[in-house]
């Protein structure tokens, strides 16, 4: 029966970047190994990710649940991309009834409707889960950080320590770090804590957005220069 | 030919002598069939592609109707030697043959497993050896769309295990390569690949090669058949991977077709639906709304203009069918992201008239809103498959609702993160400034909830793409200065520009036309 599985592309001695792998072989079991061995590294390739779940899809009794676990939490990281549920979208539901899932999935509903409190709450009671991925903290952080810049031009200073879970002399710290590097200023509320003003960008401030109207981009003009000619 | 992707798998009976007509002789070829072979198979040779069209299209279909309306045509090997024996002849009449049998008649596992052979043949012909053939678009587009059908109603069929006799389940196992996933993707991929059609559509861009221009045609004594299946494939390939629930990859296989322009996926109308049909989904399951709601809106206007022209076509109930699930779709998309001021009047009035009361209710975001998601996104979606083989131990249970039940929960799960979205806009809509506690006051919410309300809005109304680049998807947009929000109002902008160079390219297509009337 004609099966087209072609041999892997790659000799051994070469080496590709993950994400040549998986451009050269899309639908190569082969490459598994590789891209569980990627998951447990430090980087991250949603596509290379992807292609493993599609693999783990294919052929069920290979999955690691392990490696899916991580996938997840490199998901979440990724944060605001929709990464996590792009992920889920693969993972058959009787996998995703185990208890480890069902706390990643809580915890990606926490930060996908803003709710920082109950996320750190949560997450400081999963630290096995989370903790296995280095720099998980300041990945929501930043996620926290940008949809605050989304909607805010001054943030009370308490919000944004929910937000991002740091307090007192550590988010000093914080905000001096931001202050001296992101572009960040500080406030005197009235007759309350300092307000943050956070960077202006053409979502919190609108005036910035540039008016698409009356701009035609070139390539589009270059189209009429026979004719103009 | 029917492009026949939704027919309802109806419970395939197991006994070929007791299903297919006792009256069917497969070695029986009646004259008018035999002319037909013989005359298909001489414009095949001479490359006539209008005759091919002609004959693929209305004689196939009329000798079906009016002789095989429920039987099978008659076998090959009665046919062979019409056409000299022929193999690529007789491969591609065995892909009819087997393609008209799922369309009017049931098949059975045995034909399930030789038409994926016959498929292997006619696929390994074309990329392993150089065909001299031109094809009729329509054809070759019906060839990939069929190839990805058959996969979806296996799987929809292997996955329904309850009933399996003991024979089918030995005939599963031991032709466990038949409709193989990696099989499927890999005989696509290949055509993608082996065609070069990645590199000519990007040469062409500059001008070096020409493709869209001659609707993929070959008019320098070259084939067309791979070229144009290596493009058909990459749609091919998209709506595999969003039957898999890979929306992400499914877009990704369709990117070297740019879908903002016509090309050679609008000169068959199926492929046109088709593509948009699965674009669109992606990019909702995606929540990238803004762009679904535009696809489906040019679509749904083409259609509604072009219907009439398609009603005597094979494909006229699919491209019907297609019509009323993208229309449920758009009420979807709508409902989470009313942006109706990118909807063309047209179809925003018929889409009134079909879902106007529902996407009332859906605003609601109660029990009954949710029922309507459920229904709308059932209707509408793919039939989502399972694509790995069943593991065979008893108890034997069917599982081909599974795919499709987690597709449902997790758009319904994300409808409900959005449930409270449409309360706010509704007031930001009538103030240009309210504090919090005034706000959070009128939702009945307290002030930190409201808080990861906006917040809320703000995420899911601005997609980040890949390289950091954030759009807005936002109707109404705000700000939050301390505790004080400011509303925003998006105004819709006119593109002049475009519509300038539009014009400028009309006129002067006028003038040229002007100049070639000689006058006496």
């Amino acid at each position: 029966m004609g099966r087209e599985r072609e041999s892997p592309k790659q000799p051994q001695q070469v080496s590709y970047t993950v994400e040549q792998l998986v451009a050269l072989n899309p639908y190569n079991p082969d490459i598994l190994p590789d891209l569980e061995n990627y998951v447990s590294s430090q980087r991250y390739s949603l596509e290379a990710n992807l292609c493993l779940l599609r693999l783990y899809q294919f052929e069920p009794e290979r999955m690691s649940t392990q490696i899916v676990a991580r996938i997840l939490v490199k998901a979440l990281m990724a944060m605001p991309a929709p990464d996590f549920s792009l992920c889920l979208f693969l993972i058959p539901e009787r996998v995703q009834m185990e208890e480890q899932f069902k706390t990643l999935i809580v915890l990606s509903h926490y930060l996908e409707t803003g709710r920082f409190r109950q996320f750190w709450d949560e997450a400081a009671k999963s630290r096995h889960i989370v903790e296995a991925v280095p720099g998980f903290e300041q990945a929501i952080q930043a996620y926290a950080i940008h949809v605050l810049s989304l909607t805010y031009q001054k943030i009370p200073r308490p919000v944004l320590a929910e937000a991002i879970n740091i307090e007192g002399l550590s988010l000093d710290k914080f905000l001096e770090h931001q202050v001296a590097n992101s572009g960040w200023t500080l406030e005197k509320g009235h007759a309350r804590d300092q307000l943050i003003v956070l960077p202006q960008n053409e979502f919190n401030h609108p005036e910035l957005k540039k008016s698409a109207a009356d701009s035609v981009p070139l390539e589009h003009i270059t189209r009429i220069f026979p004719i103009l000619g | 030919m029917a492009t026949n992707y939704d027919y309802e798998d109806a419970p395939a009976a197991y006994d070929d002598a007791n299903r297919q007509d006792l009256g069917y002789d497969p070695n029986f070829v009646p004259d008018s069939v035999k002319s037909f072979v013989v005359h298909l198979y001489r414009h095949i040779r001479e490359k006539n592609v209008y005759e091919i069209h002609q004959m693929y299209e209305i004689s196939f279909q009329t000798l079906s109707d009016r002789l095989f309306k429920d039987t099978p045509w008659p076998s090959v090997d009665a046919v062979a030697h019409f056409v000299d024996n022929d193999q690529v002849f007789c491969l591609l009449y065995r892909e009819m043959w087997f393609r008209h049998l799922y369309a009017r008649l049931s098949p059975t596992l045995k034909q399930r497993i030789d038409s994926w052979d016959n498929y292997c043949s006619l696929f390994s012909v074309v990329l392993h050896s150089a065909v001299n053939m031109q094809l009729p678009n329509q054809w070759l587009w019906d060839m990939v769309d069929e190839f990805v059908y058959q996969f979806q109603s296996f799987c929809q069929y292997r996955a329904k295990m309850k009933n399996k006799t003991e024979q089918e389940i030995a005939l599963l196992k031991q032709y466990d390569q038949a409709w193989n996933v990696y099989g499927v993707l890999n005989y696509l991929q290949a055509f993608v690949e082996k065609s070069n059609i990645i590199q000519i559509l990007e040469q062409e861009k500059e001008g070096l090669e020409q493709f869209t221009a001659t609707d993929g045609y070959d008019y320098s004594g070259g084939s067309n058949v791979l070229k144009v299946l290596g493009y058909f494939s990459m749609v091919g390939l998209l709506r595999v991977h969003c039957l898999l629930g890979d929306y992400q990859t499914g877009l990704k296989c369709l990117l070297p077709i740019d879908i903002s322009q016509q090309g050679v996926y609008t000169s068959v109308i199926g492929s046109h639906i088709t593509t948009i049909y699965h674009y669109g989904f992606a990019n909702l399951m995606l929540r990238r709304y803004v762009e679904a709601i535009r696809e489906f809106n040019k679509i749904l206007l083409y259609i509604y203009k072009t219907k009439q022209y398609h009603q005597k076509s094979p494909q006229y109930e699919q491209i019907l069918k297609k019509n009323e699930q993208m229309y449920a779709l758009l009420a979807i998309c709508l409902s989470l992201c009313p942006q109706v001021k990118l909807v063309e009047e047209t179809v925003n009035s018929q889409l009134r008239e079909k879902y106007g009361e529902k996407m009332t209710r859906m605003q609601r975001y109660d029990d009954e809103a949710f029922a309507i998601y459920d229904e709308l996104f059932s209707y509408a979606c793919p039939k989502f498959i399972t694509p790995s083989a069943p593991s065979f131990e008893e108890p034997l249970v069917n599982y081909n609702q599974d795919a499709y039940r987690l597709q449902l929960k997790l758009f319904l799960y994300e409808v409900k993160q959005q449930q409270l979205l449409s309360g706010v806009r509704t007031f930001l809509k009538v103030y240009s400034t309210i504090s919090l506690g005034k706000l959070a006051n009128y939702m009945e919410v307290d002030e930190p909830t409201l808080r990861t309300i906006l917040l809320t809005y703000k995420h899911k109304t601005h997609a980040v793409d890949s390289d950091k680049k954030i759009t807005s998807n936002a109707d109404v947009d705000f700000y939050i200065d301390d505790d004080m929000i400011h509303v925003v109002e998006s105004k819709p902008t006119k593109q002049y520009g475009d519509y300038y160079l539009r014009q400028i390219v009309k006129l002067e297509g006028v003038i040229t036309d002007m100049d070639r009337v000689k006058l006496d």
